[in-house]
């Protein structure tokens, strides 16, 4: 048998169920594993104390038949998420110390389908970022390295870097993201996993620290396709805690999960082909339609006129709202103060906000701050509303053409830290593929598709009608299978 | 449009952000760069068009009004960074 | 009805400019958008819940029933109810507002535009002039802040953050203080009817930003000021008449009037500049993304409507045409809802109807009981006497059974034990009599006594008569039926 730690979702809950291993034992490699793999600085916190008494009830569930959906599975949870009693920062110093009395509801979820807490994992400051070069705590290095023996230390992509970090590098089965714009599935595609962001309202927003309301949705990332669905499944459903939830049952993907996507037709939008993306880029998409055709699909040229507005529209939108979600980080209900050595109110405001916010969410802040300011509402916010409307109806006259759409994920593989963090513009344009799903709210999933000649993988993107994750799922499930990725990053850490 | 380190000042104050002047002299170009980036969405055509409301068709729902939370103070002020005699404490403001 | 109130100034008349806003606290056990409870006076911070904190990723919920009281308000003003209507964030950083905004109505707010009739003088039905609405809309309250409890320190307690307000937005159309007095009078009356606020500005359950500007008549509008949170019908008509006659001296001695925010001073009774603080306002409204609009459907409204009690301005119309009521006995009656409650039970437990037991009780109530409840310093909700009791008592004198003065005393007894009418008189023997031959004896006994007055009564001292009425009362300790008396007395001295 393979080490445990070489296990995704499915095959330590289905392994642990048959008595292959106890849940202790998962845990105990778990936790090891995370314990050896600092150098990575995946973590922010970690718990295995809370990994290893969910393991022991998982263990006492087996022996008197009472097993949860996740029974004997441990995760790691994105530090976006509150957790109650450890420590939740969002990976920003202003948050240093706070520690919830309360679990968010998509957490609490996993927690209450059997799961255990590996700890909380290190992402961009308050998910505003795409190379995790923004935490507080300083950025993940991806357990990916380039062929060419320069050993450059990478970036896991973001928001969610940590949680592709720890997937990739194995030190947890299956982890929490959330995805604004890409956060799930440009890191995911940058270690070469699985990553879903579902229909906006799906998983409840509540307990989960915002970023920007209207786009911020939580999904799972982890090894595979399958083990995508079965976390969806424990943390979706509806929260009357939260306003945007949607109030629908939760579909049973994992059970209806299938490779047969005979007669779904594929769109391939041409807006999608844009200058300036490696050819290798080209080559990988190219590749992902022939095996959809292989599959049986109908591949079908579409278009989405509005595309390339959707990453301006996203950085009104998302620092506008940004700019007010973060006006509670003001140093008099918890997080750190700071005092200078004089002044009021106003002053303990403005040194407690620039000491514990990072550059980009300064930038960001400062952005948002000005587009609703008085007399640039209209220009900006407003009309960024109405072209977020647009965007969205592209999509939804596209549908009537196709069931699902293929698209790179990124447009590039993994990057050296540092090497965009000085162009902000440059750094946006990681997402211009994945942020036009987000401004609709629509299901999309990263799947892993191949390596680039520096030996780093690529991932291409599945997009959906809204609440159709099933269609998303089945197609990916069939890309998987066709695609047999199995690259994984050497142990260096 | 694009700003100018007055303006720049003035957003941080409105943002509670506390800026030297290096950091307003860096902020300024990334600012106009990000703010001339975004200027493109004015050229797209949006007449009828309503400005999103929600992504998602759905409709809000309403609470019933009932006692159901608070009673928590405990809690609430569990991570304040002062907190004296069940309240949060603040640097006194001269009204 | 045109105001002619003008102010004086050194080169001539002014006309005032007033425009109210009045922020409502809504009847509702829970908050806006949290399950935390509402009631006042409880110890700091013990009712906030993590939402009305601001804690990371927490998130709001409306509260139902305060879509209901705005919209059955809005109802109330006949006023536009909007059936999609959104709440809006109003970013500004202050210790008493944890989430950093206020969550409110900008863009469309659930009421659009209504009206409100004020009667300047209550005898008067032709004195009635229409104050417009131009919205209410829905918001959160802040914190409170304490500043006075330590040396470097001030205390936020957020036991008021996130309770539902309606702010309800008059248009510029009153013209006197005397105006405004009556417009927050009736709103409060409207309000406490409609039961969608208690109205009590003592503990701050109403509140008015008070809008002025001075012009010369007929001419076009002068700048405003603003005078926040003025929390008495006294205090905003004092701040109005002190602010317009600053704004006269002020555009007199060659100056100009600043739009600016004031604050009112009840102890100096002034307006001061709160100039220090207004810097760099810039709210940043835009849509709430943690909520969704709002859509009302039909049967919502219709619930809301078919909540909804008869109305001051309808019951008063009922009772001048019904119950024959003056016009100020009317207005009187129904300026409080638990006046016109109490009214309305005692007339119930009456059994009658109409104009003869309307003016009757409504006398009763006016002069007797109100000028009771004046003196023993209580109120129509803690009277001592209960309508059912009262209607007792109007029964006993209308079938004679009390004259008018027993019944007051009979009434005086009520107030002091709280006993019932018919219990009083049945056991202190307070029964009116008619038997005529107790009275003959007595009267006999009276001009017995009298006999150099009957002399004198007979010799043509007619006024002498009320002499032996009363010697006559006197001797039957008030119970003698008066008209039986006179009758008696007429036959015995003829």
């Amino acid at each position: 048998m393979s080490a445990i730690t070489d296990l995704g979702v499915k095959a330590i809950r289905d392994g642990f169920r048959n008595g292959d291993f106890s849940a202790r034992e998962v845990a105990d490699a778990f936790n090891a594993a995370v314990a050896a793999a600092r150098g990575l600085n995946a973590f922010v916190v970690e718990t295995p104390e809370l990994a290893l008494a969910a393991a022991e009830r998982a263990d006492e569930a087996r022996a008197s038949g009472n097993l949860k959906p996740l029974s004997g599975v441990p995760l790691g949870i994105k530090d976006l998420f509150a957790t109650k009693g450890v420590q939740t920062t969002a990976s920003s110093r202003i948050l240093e110390g706070f520690t919830p009395t309360y679990d968010s509801t998509v957490s609490g979820n996993l927690l209450a389908a059997g799961a255990g807490m590996l700890g909380k994992l290190n992402m961009d400051e308050f998910a505003m970022g795409s190379s995790n070069e923004t935490s507080g705590f300083g950025p993940v290095i991806s357990p990916w390295r380039r062929s060419d023996g320069g050993n450059a230390p990478l970036t896991p992509g973001g928001s969610s870097g940590g949680s592709a970090a720890a997937v990739a590098a194995r030190i947890a089965p299956g982890v929490t993201g959330t995805d604004t714009g890409g956060s799930i599935r440009q890191p995911a595609a940058f270690v070469g996993i699985t990553g879903i962001k579902p229909t906006y309202g799906r998983c409840s927003r509540y307990g989960m620290v915002a970023f920007a309301s209207s786009l911020d949705q939580a999904g799972p990332m982890a090894r595979d396709v399958r083990d995508c669905a079965i976390m969806l499944e424990a943390m979706a459903g509806f929260d009357p805690k939260d306003s945007t939830s949607l109030d629908l049952p939760v579909p049973q993907w994992e059970a209806n999960l299938s490779a047969d996507i005979r007669g779904k037709r594929i769109g391939i939008p041409r807006e999608y082909r844009i200058e300036g993306v490696p050819e290798e880029i080209d080559r990988v998409w190219e590749q992902g339609i022939a095996w959809m055709r292989d599959a049986g699909a109908e591949i079908v040229e579409v278009s989405l006129p509005h595309t390339r507005y959707a990453l301006p529209t996203y950085y009104i939108i998302a620092p506008a709202e940004a700019s007010s979600n973060l006006a509670r980080y003001d140093g008099v209900r918890y997080g750190r103060r700071k005092m200078p050595g004089q002044g009021g109110l106003t002053e303990m405001y403005e040194a407690t906000r620039a000491a514990g916010f990072g550059a980009e969410v300064k930038r960001r802040i400062m952005i948002g701050t000005y587009v609703l300011s008085a007399g640039f509402y209209d220009a900006y916010f407003n009309q960024a509303q109405k072209v977020r409307a647009l965007i969205a109806r592209d999509f939804e006259r596209v549908w009537e053409e196709c069931d699902l759409l293929l698209t790179p994920t990124a447009p590039s593989a993994a990057f050296a830290l540092g090497e965009k963090s000085n162009d902000p513009i440059a750094m946006y344009l990681n997402d211009v593929f994945a942020v036009p799903a987000s401004l609709a709210g629509l299901p999309a999933m990263s799947v892993p598709a191949g390596l680039d000649k520096q030996g780093l993988p690529l991932g291409l993107q599945i997009i959906g009608r809204a609440l159709d994750e099933q269609g998303v799922l089945d197609a990916g499930l069939a890309f998987e299978q066709r695609a047999g990725f199995t690259a994984r990053a050497e142990a260096w850490w | 449009m694009s700003v100018d380190t007055a303006t720049v000042r003035h957003i941080a104050r409105l943002a509670r952000i506390a800026v030297s002047d290096g950091e307003v002299e860096a902020l300024l170009p990334e600012l106009n760069n990000i703010l001339g980036w975004v200027e493109q969405l004015q050229e797209v055509d949006v007449a009828g068009v309503e400005p999103m409301t929600a992504v998602i068709p759905n409709r809000q729902r309403l609470r019933a009004d009932e006692v159901s939370d608070g009673a928590i103070r405990e809690q609430v002020l569990a991570n304040a960074p002062v907190a004296e005699h069940g309240f949060f404490a603040v640097p006194k403001v001269i009204e | 009805m045109v105001s002619s109130y003008r102010v004086q100034g050194a080169t001539g008349e002014w006309e005032v400019v007033i425009g109210l806003e009045v922020h409502a606290q809504v009847t509702s056990r829970a908050k806006l958008f949290s399950g935390a409870s509402t009631e006042f006076g409880a110890e700091p911070n013990a009712q906030v819940s993590l939402v009305d904190a601001a804690m990371p990723g927490m998130l709001p919920v409306p509260n139902r029933e305060c879509i209901v009281q705005a919209v059955r308000t809005g109802m109330a003003l006949q006023a536009q109810i909007n059936t999609w209507s959104r709440f809006d964030r109003k970013n500004y950083f202050y210790a008493d507002l944890p989430q950093g905004y206020q969550i409110s109505q900008l863009y469309h707010p659930i009421v659009g535009e209504g009206l409100i009739e004020i009667l300047l003088d209550d005898k008067d039905e032709s004195s009635a002039k229409q104050v417009g609405i131009e919205r209410i809309h829905l918001e959160q309250d802040a914190g409170k802040m304490l500043h006075d409890q330590h040396p470097s320190f001030s205390y936020v307690d957020l036991n008021r953050s996130g309770v539902a307000l309606m702010e309800i937005v008059s248009k510029p159309d009153m013209r006197s203080p005397e105006e405004a007095g009556a417009y927050v009078r009736k709103l409060r009356s409207i309000l406490r009817y409609v039961g969608s606020c208690d109205g009590n500005m003592e503990q701050g359950s109403m509140r008015a930003d008070v809008n002025v500007s001075v012009r010369r008549p007929g001419e076009p509008l002068g700048t405003r000021t603003e005078t926040k949170n003025v929390n008495s019908v006294r205090f905003i008509m004092a701040a109005i008449e002190y602010e317009a006659s600053r704004q006269v001296d002020v555009l007199e001695s060659g100056g100009k009037v600043v739009q600016e925010t004031r604050l009112f001073d009840p102890d100096r009774v002034e307006t001061r500049s709160l100039r220090s603080k207004e810097e760099a306002h810039d709210y940043r409204y835009f849509p709430d993304p943690d909520l969704l609009p709002i859509q009302l459907s039909d049967a919502f409204l219709d619930e809301c409507r078919g909540s909804l009690p008869e109305l001051p301005d309808a019951k008063r119309h009922r009772y001048e045409t019904e119950l024959g009521l003056s016009a100020y006995n009317a207005s009187v009656l129904t300026a409080e809802v638990e006046t016109a409650r109490w009214f309305e039970r005692l007339l119930t437990a009456t059994g009658k109807a109409g104009p003869e037991i309307g003016r009757a009780a409504s006398n009763w109530v006016i002069s007797d009981l109100f000028g009771a409840l004046n003196r023993l310093g209580k109120t129509i909700t803690t009277s001592p006497v209960s309508p059912e009791q009262g209607a007792e008592l109007l029964a006993l004198v209308a079938d004679g059974t009390l004259s008018g003065t027993l019944a007051k005393q009979v009434f005086e007894i009520m107030l002091e034990t709280g006993e019932g009418p018919g219990t009083i008189v049945e056991e202190r023997g307070l029964k009116q009599t008619s038997d005529t031959d107790a009275i003959e004896a007595v009267i006999a006994g009276v001009l017995e006594a009298n006999a150099e007055k009957v002399a004198q009564y007979r010799s043509g001292k007619d006024k002498l008569f009320g002499f032996f009425v009363g010697q006559t009362m006197k001797a039957m300790q008030g119970k003698a039926n008066p008209a039986v008396v006179n009758d008696l007395l007429k036959k015995a001295l003829s």
